[in-house]
């Protein structure tokens, strides 16, 4: 009998403080199996965004920084310019990157900041207590849109891979998801694809991944799959939205 | 013998960074400090380690200030007051975080858009806060192109040194101005930030730069630690400068653009015997409360020179602390007050 | 035969190794974890060792071993 599964060194052993189901523990533990992989770990610096990731850093056995709502891809560019031979990994939720960070993340990419973006994608504000995000769903029930998201007050939900991809300056963006094993795969490939594609100096990725709430979408953590399966992934169609170098020709 | 160049006082700034060794530069253009990115443009791009990035915003600008700040390096950003108004969060974050950087702000003219005249308006947001929560800026100001270079590669120094944000405080008139500028040599300063810097984490422990400090008492320790660290600033890098005050009756604070107009109010006073001798602060914090204090004793009465409608007299009365009386006199709006008319405004308290 | 070792300290019963398991080898303990939680319990025997379940485990609590 071999073990043919464990978790990762790049983890460390503090027990993450994230609810039941939340998805973020899972998408840590992509991130910290591609980086060690691909041996990126002695290079890699974790920023840890606003958010419930607020404390990512406390779970990577690499160096981190912490950085205000919404600017970790600026913190990243800075980081990045400063010292080229980093693996920056810009970790970020949808009020930070889609609503706080609409700016950074837009020129970050447009300028083809070589950094990898991991985009976590749960349609609400978790750690401040469900409140609207600007990827919550048309109808849904937050604690700020208590009637169901309404266009009239709330506009339509913020499609960020669609968005960016139209930036001749990004090299990968795709979409993937966490409800089932397939999808969970093409996570990991998806999130080691972009941690390669910074190591061979190809510019700018983003993984946007949908991931589930369970708390404040007020599911258990299986509803909660579920839900994301019958709601979110139509929404948000899966895929790759740019695959191509920004400097090859259009 | 040193060059002596005939440069603005934007563009000594800039290369004097540059000498500095700071080739990092991220900004934004606004009047009456544009020349600054500019210059940065041009020269950044010629170093292998050099990146100058005009940021989208001076939000994003602070912050990829921060992030530049992590890996050890010189970098620096520059602004006038609005824009300074948005960097004042990753300000609060650099200095919650010990990192060192240099900050510029040429001020223009408040609130709000104002305008792009000079103006000394600034001052509170420099020294008292700006940003929000308990922190220190070591903030300076220069009052000639030569002072702008000079305290810029100095600026470097003091921010490496204790691990804190420096920030410069010039004007509209000192930016634009033009006067013969000598360099410092160039150097890079020997402080050694491996102890914390993110530089990958081979073979050692993972380094974690923040600002989080979720516990109460956790966090109180944390400020205590910071606030020991501006102790020994203000023991050690105090700056100013006495013109005339040996023997004054009347001391004049004022720094800045609006010193150099009260050099001649001095010279004209004392033609006319009256007794006035100028304090200059070149450091507005730390703040030199004690020679004035001193000075208060021999004096009838100080003033307070400022393009504002009063920030520095503050600091100023709090050193006086009650001794004597302390008077101001201020323009605004980018209007620079006359020799004449400060003369004027003095003669009313003889 | 293939199974799984769930460390039931860091369980938190969230029940997404249950719901992914392909061959239904995992069902919630009836006891309580430290944390006051039910962690998920191998019933024994069916494991295929898949991994899906330790792909899905968001606190990274499960080894597979075949």
């Amino acid at each position: 009998m071999e073990k043919i599964f464990e978790k990762t060194k790049v983890l460390n052993d503090r027990t993450m403080h994230y609810c039941p189901g939340c998805g973020h523990g899972i998408v840590h533990r992509m991130v910290g199996e591609s980086l060690e992989e691909l041996g990126l770990v002695d290079k890699a610096v974790v920023i840890s965004p606003v958010g419930c990731s607020v404390f990512a850093y406390w779970y990577f056995n690499t160096d981190n920084v912490e950085a205000s709502h919404g600017r970790a891809p600026a913190v990243g560019t800075g980081l990045k310019r400063a010292n080229p031979e980093l693996i920056v990994v810009s970790y970020q939720g949808d009020g930070d990157l889609a609503s706080s960070g609409t700016a950074e993340i837009v020129h970050a990419a447009a300028r083809g900041e070589n950094i990898s973006v991991i985009f976590i994608n749960n349609a609400i504000y978790g750690m401040t207590g469900g409140q609207m995000a600007p990827t919550t769903l048309i109808g849904q029930k937050t604690a700020t849109s208590p009637f169901g998201r309404d266009p009239k007050f709330a506009g339509y939900p913020i499609k960020v891979s669609e968005m960016l991809s139209t930036l001749r300056g990004t090299r990968y963006i795709e979409r993937t998801a966490l409800n089932n094993i397939a999808n969970l795969n093409k996570t990991k490939k998806a999130i080691k694809k972009a941690l390669e594609l910074q190591e061979k100096k190809e510019g700018f990725s983003l993984v946007e991944i949908l991931s589930p709430c369970p708390t404040n979408w007020g599911l258990n953590p299986p509803e909660a799959m579920d839900w994301l399966e019958k709601n979110m992934i139509p929404e948000y169609p899966l895929g790759v939205f740019k695959d191509k170098r920004a400097d090859e020709e259009e | 013998m040193a060059e002596k160049i005939l440069m603005k006082g934007n563009e000594a700034i800039a290369e004097a960074a540059i000498r500095a060794g700071c080739h990092l530069y991220f900004g934004y253009p606004i009047t009456p400090q544009s020349e600054i990115p500019e210059y940065m443009s041009r020269k950044l791009p010629k170093f292998e380690d050099g990146a100058y990035i005009q940021a989208e915003t001076e939000v994003s600008a602070i912050n990829m200030v921060y992030g530049a700040a992590c890996t050890g390096r010189r970098v620096m950003t520059t602004s006038s007051s609005p824009g300074i108004s948005l960097m004042q969060e990753g300000i609060s974050y650099i200095a919650g975080a010990e990192l060192p950087c240099v900050l510029v702000n040429v001020m223009r003219g408040g609130p709000g858009l104002g305008n792009i005249n000079p103006e000394q308006a600034d001052y509170f947001q420099s020294v008292k806060g700006g940003g929000h929560g308990n922190y220190r800026l070591v903030v300076m100001a220069p009052n000639s192109v030569q002072e702008m270079a000079d305290l810029t590669h100095d600026a470097f120094d003091i921010a490496d040194k204790y691990r804190n944000p420096v920030m410069l405080i010039a004007d509209g008139n000192l930016g634009q101005m033009m006067e013969p500028v000598e360099f410092k040599e160039s150097s890079i300063g020997s402080v050694d930030h491996s102890s914390w810097s993110l530089t990958g984490m081979k073979n050692r422990d993972p380094h974690i730069i923040t600002s989080i400090y979720l516990g109460a008492e956790e966090m109180e320790n944390y400020v205590k630690k910071l606030y020991k660290k501006y102790d020994e600033i203000e023991k050690n890098e105090v700056r100013y400068e006495e013109y005339e005050c040996e023997d004054a009756e009347i001391i004049i604070v004022a720094y800045g653009i609006v010193s150099r107009v009260v050099r001649n109010v001095i010279e004209d006073l004392r033609k006319q015997n009256i007794k006035a001798g100028l304090i200059r602060p070149i450091t507005v914090w730390p703040f030199p409360s004690e020679i004035i204090s001193k000075r208060a004793e021999q004096a009838k009465f100080l003033m307070t020179c400022e393009m504002s409608t009063g920030q520095m007299v503050e600091d100023v009365r709090l050193a006086v602390n009650g001794k004597k009386p302390v008077h101001f006199y201020g323009r605004f709006g980018g209007v620079v007050p006359t020799p004449d008319e400060i003369v004027d405004e003095i003669k009313k308290y003889l | 035969m293939p199974k799984v070792v769930i460390n039931e300290d860091i369980c938190k019963g969230c029940g997404l190794c249950i719901r992914i398991c392909p061959k239904k080898v995992l069902e919630m303990g009836k006891h309580l974890n430290i944390k006051g939680y039910h962690p998920a319990v191998y019933k024994g025997e069916g494991c295929i060792g898949c991994k899906s379940c330790a792909l899905t485990c968001p606190d990274v609590a499960i080894e597979v071993y075949k």
